[in-house]
């Protein structure tokens, strides 16, 4: 049997990081700039122990994952369900192609304000912005997806007499699944980012209120460790829904590279 | 299955026309055509000479602007709507395999019979012994991706045949495929048809597999598409491939090459 060789990248990333640091470092220095402005990494290092030994903490990183996991659920149900609905009628599809495109097109930060007025400073205004930031990828790579539906695929079952169920459950969906786990791995980042510009704006509790606090109170090495916090969690979840993809679709040629063929 | 007891196919003045962007474009123009109980019929004729048009439409595929599309006696159109009785009869392999990528071997041959509500221990069964019957037997359990083209058509004729259909419908299936593999199929193809007493339609673009193939040959001209000749080819079944070698197959073969240069 051969050996299998060490990945590159369990390599590269650590030295890269550690170069990183060092930079980091060697600049806070040599330059002389303020730590109000850039601390450096031992100082961020101590914060980062701070936080993470702080009780409050793990409530306010508690509500930013809810917030994110709940908008990236709902952005879900409408990105899929509004795709499918929209992949299969070209009309409906052209008729409402302009406001979609206008929800993503306008400054969404700039709404957030009202989201509050609208949704309180509570959960909830967080939830529709990482809604509202998240569903379009979902949405128009759900589209592409159906619309890709191979026309061969679609012969064999006319030739079947599949009824319209039974071909959305047996072809539409099974084929589209790579293109909405696509549109999933970006809506997730999206859906993060949303909860936290979302925490920044209005209310009183999340990571990204932590961040805003911080600052306030000069804590700049605090904000930071928030900033590797919620970089950790945004990692967590994207490694999660890409662990989804070799769950949902082993067959697929992104996932199933290494499958070889038997026979020749 | 008693050869006399499968339906036959009849076309009464089936044409088909489709629009361009020029105006409507006959692909065939008015044919009748009788498909015998149990015969093995081979098409064969130049691109463009509306054979694949000709299949589709006796498959349900494509709407004939004119004519009608009878089996075992059943109008397989009415009123713009595929009648599901006379749908029921047929099967299409198609060049190619179009297996769906996301179902394991065994489950794309045991699609039709999940379609019909078969449980699930049964269709996997039949599933099995089709793979035996079809010379994959042990790849069961593999995605399509892993088998090699011959491979992967030879389970697409297997998923055709699960529902035991009384009308095969073949558009160059081995259209595809290399010269070695494609002799050993048409043998095999025989080799099933005789066993299965069904009827069949093949569509080739090779006139020595038609002639090899086929107990009758009908030769298509172009523009518009239309039968140009028609040939019953008298050797005795089953066919070995030596055939191919006698004066009688060659002279045939030869007769059908003059007419099919002299028509393009």
């Amino acid at each position: 049997m051969k050996r299998r060789p060490i990945p590159t990248a369990w390599i590269t990333t650590p030295a890269l990081i550690v170069l990183f640091i060092a930079a980091w470092h060697l600049y806070v220095a040599w330059s002389g700039v303020s730590k109000f402005i850039i601390p450096p990494p031992l100082a961020v290092w101590e914060s980062l122990v701070d936080l993470l030994g702080t009780a409050s903490t793990l409530r306010h990183a508690w509500i930013t994952l809810y917030e994110t996991l709940v908008g990236f659920f709902f952005a879900c149900i409408i990105g899929v369900g509004l795709g499918t609905v929209l992949g299969k009628t070209a009309w409906l599809e052209q008729a409402l192609n302009p406001f979609i495109i206008a929800t993503q097109v306008v400054p969404k930060v700039a709404l957030v304000p009202l989201f509050i007025l609208w949704f309180g400073f509570g959960t909830e205004s967080k939830i529709v912005v990482a809604t509202v930031l998240a569903f379009f990828p979902i949405l128009t790579n759900t589209v592409l997806g159906i619309k890709s539906v191979d026309s061969g695929h679609n012969d064999v079952m006319t030739v079947l007499n599949a009824g319209r169920w039974q071909r959305f459950i047996t072809l539409e969906l099974p084929s589209s699944l790579p293109a909405v786990l696509a549109g999933m791995e970006v809506g997730i980042v999206l859906a993060i980012i949303g909860a936290v510009v979302g925490e920044y704006l209005g209310g009183s509790t999340g990571l990204g209120h932590l961040a805003v606090a911080s600052l306030n109170d000069y804590k700049v090495g605090m904000m930071f460790a928030v900033i590797i916090l919620l970089t950790a969690m945004g990692f967590l979840l994207y490694l999660l829904v890409g662990a989804l993809k070799k769950l949902l679709i082993p067959w697929h040629d992104s996932v199933a590279s290494k499958i070889r063929p038997v026979a020749g | 299955m008693n050869r006399t007891s499968v339906p036959g196919i009849h076309l009464a003045g089936v044409e088909k026309a489709f629009a361009t962007p020029d105006g409507p474009l006959l692909a065939l123009q008015r044919t009748d055509l009788q498909v015998r109980p149990g015969e093995f019929l081979a098409l064969v004729g130049p691109s463009g000479c509306g054979k694949t048009t000709l299949l589709r439409m006796i498959g349900g595929l494509t709407e004939p602007t004119a004519g009608r599309v009878l089996i075992a006696e059943r109008s397989l159109w009415a009123a713009g709507r595929r009648d599901s009785e006379a749908i029921r009869e047929l099967a299409v392999v198609f060049q190619d395999a179009n297996l769906f990528p996301w179902f394991s071997v065994e489950d794309n041959i045991a699609l039709p019979l999940r379609l019909r509500g078969v449980p699930k221990p049964e269709r996997l069964q039949k599933s099995r012994s089709l793979c035996e019957l079809v010379g994959i037997g042990g790849f069961e359990r593999l995605w399509p991706r892993q088998l090699s083209g011959g491979m992967r058509q030879r389970a697409a004729i297997a998923r055709a045949l699960s529902y035991d259909p009384h009308i095969l419908l073949m558009d160059e299936p081995f259209g595809a495929l290399d010269a070695i593999t494609r002799d050993q199929l048409n043998l095999e193809l025989q080799r099933i048809w005789l066993a299965q007493g069904c009827t069949i339609v093949f569509v080739t673009h090779s006139i020595a597999e038609a002639v090899f193939l086929g107990d009758r040959v009908l030769l298509l001209s172009p523009r518009p598409g239309k039968i140009d000749t028609e040939v019953e080819v008298p050797f005795p079944r089953p066919r070995k491939t030596s055939i191919q070698a006698f004066p009688e197959f060659q002279q045939l073969v030869q007769r059908l090459r003059d007419r099919l240069e002299a028509i393009t």
